[in-house]
């Protein structure tokens, strides 16, 4: 049966039926929500909820839970996961799965607590030291919010790897109806953890390689799986997009907002489709190709100056024409504004 | 270092002292083929330790601390109380960055190597993973008391159950020399060059000090590895605080004054003598804390099951909604709902898609939030829809809920052509007007008033919503009402309110008199 949640709180339920028990955090908005659900949850089936000292801490204690084989989570917006970059850096080192959940705000700095997607290349691209990945899901509603967490402790636990729920305010403080089975997942078992047990006793947590050709071998092995992950993982919802003419690409709230917008055009007559990546790493690239084969143009529409565009242009490599149209400092871009910026310039384009 | 085989101990007087005192029961487990071996071991060493430490490259039977070094002999006091107290295969080692970064070659236990300074936070999240565990963090000066001063802290004052070394010998010795944050006054260091000036640097950090200022530690004292007396004393300590964790009697903490011979420039002995004649003055050996924290009983978290938890109705007893038979005349419908705080604007939303919800639509609703809701206006979005939801952001509502006058002059001008625009008050602003828009005023406050609750006046607005635009049913108003208002008497108050401002647009509608500022009906 359905229930009324707001995004920021499916998180916590998605996680929870998904076997995690270790919530460690630190308050920020627009992600407080998560940290208030994890607080009042977790205790209660039998988990573990600590409010940090910071979310420097905070990730260092989900490395520990991890590192102990445990499913365990943070979650934060910008400025929280900027200084969570260095233990994303340690936990991809070291392989150890969890989710971090980033609800986006208005950057650079403290800049303001309302909407943008400028966090793409920070969690997408890296952001922390080294050669690795974080595997990245970007629900666009509140049911996704729920479901995407679980599926994101799945895909960690079987790559060994941090995966990212990126979101945005918007996603995080709506409320929809979310609707949950009573199936609780069973964590798979993970015998490399280390739980203080005769079992476990020669088991070794760490990313240290010292010598320069065991480091290389170690980072060979992680593309390996990235490589697998690039193939087997790659999620998209594509919408009217057999008969484009103009192909519209968002994710997130932005893809939510694009849908409408489509469904403007199409009562005006203009063929719009809409691609929507789902996960942003490993970005599905096949299938956006596919999708804008016969399409005339390109639109991608951020929060942001344009960064998931280049994944977009790298995808089509110059093979249709890709625009951008952007909002930055929280606003979002209405339906009736993305209508006129695509007759615009479908326009030029005939 | 051929005959090196005890960890660290370079002098010979402790050698002999260490081995008398700890090491007779396992003289006989020396095994009589390392004879044969380039080294010859003078006596065994823990089985804590790992035979032979396979995790180094090269030199497999001894450690990578220098001689003199004072890691290898508190390596070895720990290990030789895990052993003594049985914890060998229940123990966690953290190992921090510094010089100790590779404990983990020779504790044969669990290990997780972690990041710089964030050793207490790892350890608190293990020890709370696997709480009957032993867990040991142990790090040196620059991990702990400088990168890492938040970490341990917390985790001191949070009571973690946990073990800590501290390993200060006042200076950074992996990266070469550099200022520690326990480095002393006048103290030469490759950062501080012309001593350590508190006029530029501060002065050291006393971190047991520092930490027995909170309540929550059970044990925190300091010793030193500067003579055998003061060993043996580092001894019972490491075992004491071992001792403490493995009763769960909370966070115990040594700190352990520490000879660098090799950055510090001296011998082995002349560092020793360092320690003691330079360190101790300033680090008074000290029990700063011994005692079982009184920790007060809290509220404890009833254990419930995750689908209650949750909120998961089970299908097969999920209460019958009864869905009202209500006809939805429309695709979608878009209600924009502004006000100031406290005039239950975010909740009029809320229960217009509880409502929407069980009437079998489509909802979502989408809050103004943070410091805008807090300096006293707040607005939400509350879309209804036959179908898949896109864009829960409105711009053109069809109808906009105005708690105040502020709301209407702000969104008036949203509102689609057609659309109906509700106004919390007896009339409207004299200068007001909105074209192609039908206005109607609402003494709702004043309504709420009479009733009982001023807290009323969202209600009387959400009736005369459902009655002007009869999007959703008023029977399932009245049962969400009942569901979420848990107060009786003010439950009895929205029913009336929800009443009243029903029949208000009734008599408007009856009497003709509903405001229309461009004057068509």
């Amino acid at each position: 049966m359905r229930q009324l949640c707001k995004g920021n709180v499916a998180v916590v339920k998605g996680a929870i039926l998904a076997g995690c028990r270790g919530y460690y955090g630190y308050p920020i908005t627009p992600a407080s929500e998560i940290a208030e659900a994890a607080a009042l949850y977790f205790p209660q089936v039998g988990g573990t909820f600590i409010q940090a000292e910071s979310e420097v801490a905070a990730i260092n204690m989900v490395y520990g839970a991890a590192a102990a084989g445990v499913r365990a989570m943070s979650g934060s917006s910008g400025p929280g996961l900027s200084l969570m970059q260095e233990g994303m850096s340690y936990l991809a080192g070291a392989e150890l799965p969890c989710v971090i959940v980033d609800v986006m705000r208005g950057g650079p700095g403290l800049g303001n607590i309302a909407p943008e997607q400028s966090d793409y290349f920070a969690m997408v691209k890296g952001g922390g030291h080294g050669n690795y990945r974080n595997i990245v899901l970007a629900p666009a509603s509140v049911q996704e919010m729920a479901d995407f967490t679980m599926l994101a402790f799945d895909l960690a636990d079987k790559y060994r790897n941090p995966a990212v729920v990126l979101t945005d305010g918007f996603v995080g403080q709506m409320m929809e109806p979310l609707d949950l089975e009573d199936r609780e997942i069973q964590p798979p078992e993970k015998p490399w953890a280390v739980k203080g047990t005769p079992e476990t006793r020669a088991n070794f947590i760490s990313s240290i390689y010292l010598e320069t050709d065991e480091l290389e071998e170690h980072q060979r092995r992680m593309e390996a799986k990235y490589m697998r992950a690039q193939e087997a993982e790659p999620r998209c919802e594509i919408c009217h997009a057999a008969d484009a003419e103009v192909l519209l690409v968002g994710y997130g709230i932005v893809s939510r907002v694009l849908l409408s917008t489509v469904e403007a055009l199409r009562k005006e007559g203009v063929k719009a489709g809409l691609f929507r990546p789902i996960t942003l790493w490993p970005y599905p690239s096949k299938a956006l190709v596919e999708a804008a084969a016969k399409v005339q143009k390109v639109l991608v529409v951020e929060l942001s100056n344009g960064q998931m565009l280049e994944d977009v242009r790298l995808a089509l490599n110059g093979k249709v024409p890709v625009e951008f149209y952007g909002r930055v400092g929280g606003n979002v871009p209405s339906v009736q504004e993305l209508q006129e910026q695509v007759l615009t310039r479908m326009a030029v384009a005939v | 270092m051929a005959n090196e085989s005890v960890i660290g101990v370079t002098d010979p007087e402790t050698k002999s002292e260490v081995k008398s005192e700890v090491s007779s029961e396992v003289k006989s487990e020396v095994s009589p083929q390392a004879s044969n071996d380039v080294y010859e071991p003078i006596h065994s060493k823990s089985p804590v330790f790992y035979d032979l430490y396979e995790r180094k490259a090269e030199l497999q039977h001894q450690t990578h601390y220098c001689p003199g070094c004072g890691h290898g002999v508190a390596h070895k006091l720990i290990a030789e109380a895990l052993q003594e107290l049985g914890l060998q295969d229940k123990t966690i080692f953290v190992s921090p960055v510094g010089c100790s970064v590779f404990a983990y070659y020779y504790f044969d236990v669990g290990n997780v190597q972690v990041a710089h300074g964030r050793a207490p936070a790892s350890a608190t999240a293990i020890k709370r993973s696997c709480p009957g565990r032993i867990v040991i963090s142990y790090q040196g000066d620059g991990d702990l008391a400088a990168i890492g001063t938040a970490e341990i802290v917390h985790a001191a004052n949070r009571g973690e159950k946990i073990t800590v070394f501290f390993v200060n010998n006042a200076i950074y010795g992996m990266t070469g020399g550099q200022m520690a944050p326990t480095t002393m006054v006048g103290q030469k260091s490759t950062t501080s060059p012309w001593g350590r000036r508190p006029s530029n640097e501060g002065f050291p950090l006393h971190m047991a000090e520092l930490l027995a200022t909170l309540e929550a530690p059970a044990y925190i004292e300091r010793v030193a590895l500067s003579d055998n007396k003061n060993i043996m004393k580092a001894r019972r300590a490491i075992r004491k605080a071992l001792e403490i964790q493995r009763d769960g009697a909370g966070f115990s903490f040594v700190e352990i004054l520490s000879p660098c011979p090799t950055i510090w420039g001296k011998d082995p002995v002349e560092a020793r003598r360092w320690v003691l004649d330079k360190m101790i003055p300033t680090f008074p050996l000290n029990v700063f804390r011994d005692r079982r924290p009184e920790i007060p009983a809290g509220n404890e978290p009833p254990q419930r099951p995750v689908a209650d938890v949750l909120g998961i109705t089970p299908k097969a007893e999920a209460r019958d909604v009864s869905k009202p038979k209500h006809a939805h005349h429309f695709k979608d419908v878009k209600i924009k709902i502004a006000g100031f705080g406290g005039q239950g604007v975010l909740l009029l939303g809320q229960l217009l898609i509880e409502m929407g919800m069980r009437e079998g639509l489509e909802v979502s609703w989408l809050p103004s939030y943070g410091p805008e809701m807090r300096s006293g206006s707040a607005h939400c979005h509350v879309c209804l829809s036959k179908e898949r939801i896109g864009s829960p952001l409105i711009s053109h509502p069809d109808v906009l809920v105005a708690m105040n006058e502020y709301s209407l002059r702000k969104f008036a001008h949203e509102v689609a052509s057609g659309g109906v625009i509700l106004y919390n008050g007896a009339s409207l602003p004299a200068d007001f007007s909105a074209p192609d828009v039908q206005v109607v005023s609402i003494p709702a406050s004043e309504i709420a008033d009479k009733l009982g609750s001023t807290k009323a006046t969202n209600i009387v607005m959400m009736g005369a919503l459902l009655e002007e635009t009869e999007c959703l049913a008023p029977g399932t108003a009245l049962s969400v009402l009942e569901d979420k208002v848990k107060k009786l008497n003010l439950l009895e108050i929205d029913r009336k309110a929800l009443t009243a401002g029903r029949l208000f647009i009734d008599e408007q509608a009856h009497i003709g008199a509903v405001s229309q500022p461009d004057g068509f009906a």
